[in-house]
């Protein structure tokens, strides 16, 4: 009942979609909170090769100035996704003039996704995809998983680390919480998440949306950056010390 | 552009929309004509795509009506799914429509309604599909003879009550001075509360110089 999409499991489980599930398990890890003020994502950039340039071959990507998509699992097919989601805020705004918002942006990626489900010519997405975005009503979070479900989030995350950056991440007050101070928790969370014994050496890569970026998605600017990743860094040190 | 076939019906027509401090007026003659003769004296060319969005139609009647058709479905869709349209999104409806099908019609329309974020706003879409929001706009062909009128009498900041006196004056010199014009007045007043309809009978027309 697993070699093909368009058949069911006698428990009514579709194997095919679950095993593009283990496509991203397996992947880095990528996050997305989502606080008061904006919303902040955040990957675990695993680097395949050091002849790699950094800051090259980005995980988290733009679709139209104020929506951002991080993706994990099979890269390729995140690419693919981002780039028909690129056509549909373009459409969007070819019929409407207006940019599309965030519930809208989520469930064409989400009819796209699921549409692989449907035929045995085709293979679901090895990706689950993390929409990011800023509209008239907000700040919003989505995340589409590639049996095309997706549902809002407050927080979310994909990939090997997803377990322990969940459990970080319900940890913190979101409503509460400023873009700034989500970017050093998010940054904290994925240093936490990496296992240093299994995988290489790994990038961190933060963007945001949120009013000091004016509503537009963007490259956490590099001080902003630079001090978050430095008191991540520090953080796992003091995770080591030993507590009486 | 392809202007009327023949028999075809043509909304000869004067029409306006000012927008005002909590919503908008519009206004329109009631006239229709197949070449002279009027096939309908009471028309009806203010007509809702929303429930306060309304556009005034001019131009072959065939025409706007199907545009405004379409117009509605897709305000209707959208309201279900995504809660109530803005005027400038039905504006973009009615653009996007009469722009990618200008060789094939032949349509003069002027949008108008109110919503939350803009309050009252006139859009207003002439024949080749272009957009432009106005504080005023005037469309059909007996717009052209009040040009000087409207320029000449328009005051920013108008309350409702000038704003219908305005409309009012503005179209029944229009509908004196062009042939295809005439009948009766229609406006409405389209506010957060709704839609108000009012009806000049063509015996109650203001009057202006006769001789």
């Amino acid at each position: 009942y697993d070699v093909s999409v368009s058949t069911y499991s006698p428990d009514g489980r579709v194997f095919q979609v679950e095993y593009a599930g283990k496509a991203v398990e397996n992947s880095g890890t990528a996050i997305g909170i989502r606080v008061k003020d904006g919303v902040v994502l955040a990957v675990e950039k695993l680097i395949q090769s050091k002849l790699l340039v950094p800051g090259a071959n980005r995980r988290i990507q733009n679709v139209d100035r104020h929506i951002g998509i991080a993706t994990a699992g099979l890269l390729a097919d995140g690419r693919h996704i981002v780039k028909r989601a690129r056509e549909e805020a373009q459409s969007w705004r070819d019929v409407y003039r207006l940019p599309i918002d965030g519930k809208n942006i989520a469930s064409r990626v989400g009819d796209y996704v699921a549409a692989y489900t449907l035929y045995s010519s085709v293979r679901p997405f090895g990706s689950s995809t993390i929409i990011a975005a800023m509209d008239t009503t907000g700040p919003k979070l989505y995340m589409v998983e590639p049996s095309g479900l997706y549902w809002g989030y407050h927080g979310t995350a994909i990939g090997k680390g997803r377990q322990v950056a969940k459990t970080e991440i319900e940890k913190l007050n979101l409503e509460e919480m400023t873009c700034r101070e989500a970017v050093k928790h998010a940054a904290r969370i994925i240093y936490n998440v990496h296992d240093d014994a299994k995988d290489k050496e790994f990038e961190l890569e933060l963007s945001w949306i949120c009013e000091e970026s004016k509503g537009f998605h963007q490259i956490v600017p590099k001080e902003i950056a630079d001090e978050a990743e430095a008191l991540a860094k520090a953080a796992l040190n003091d995770d080591d010390d030993m507590d009486d | 552009m392809s202007g009327l076939k023949p028999g075809e019906v043509n909304l000869g027509t004067s029409i306006m929309a000012v927008e005002f401090a909590h919503g908008v007026i519009i206004g329109a003659d009631s006239r229709t004509t197949t070449g002279s003769y009027i096939a309908n004296r009471v028309t009806d060319k203010l007509t809702e795509v929303h429930d306060t969005i309304y556009c005034c139609r001019s131009g072959s009647a065939a025409d706007t009506q199907a545009v405004a058709d379409i117009v509605h479905y897709y305000l209707q869709m959208y309201s279900v799914q995504n809660g109530k349209p803005t005027v400038p999104l039905a504006a973009s409806l009615f653009q996007e429509l009469c722009y990618q099908n200008k060789d094939n019609l032949s349509a003069g329309i002027i949008v108008g309604g109110w919503d939350k974020e803009n309050g009252g706003s006139v859009w207003n879409v002439p024949l080749g599909g272009s957009l432009h929001r106005q504080p005023f706009a005037i469309g059909g062909s007996g717009s052209t003879y009040i040009y000087g009128y409207c320029d000449a009498t328009y005051r920013d900041g108008m309350n409702q009550e000038e704003c219908i006196e305005f409309v009012k004056n503005s179209l029944a010199l229009a509908m004196s001075r062009d042939g295809s014009s005439g009948g009766v007045i229609r406006m409405a007043i389209i506010t957060e509360k709704g839609v108000e309809r009012i009806f000049v009978p063509g015996d109650k027309l203001p009057v202006h110089w006769e001789g």
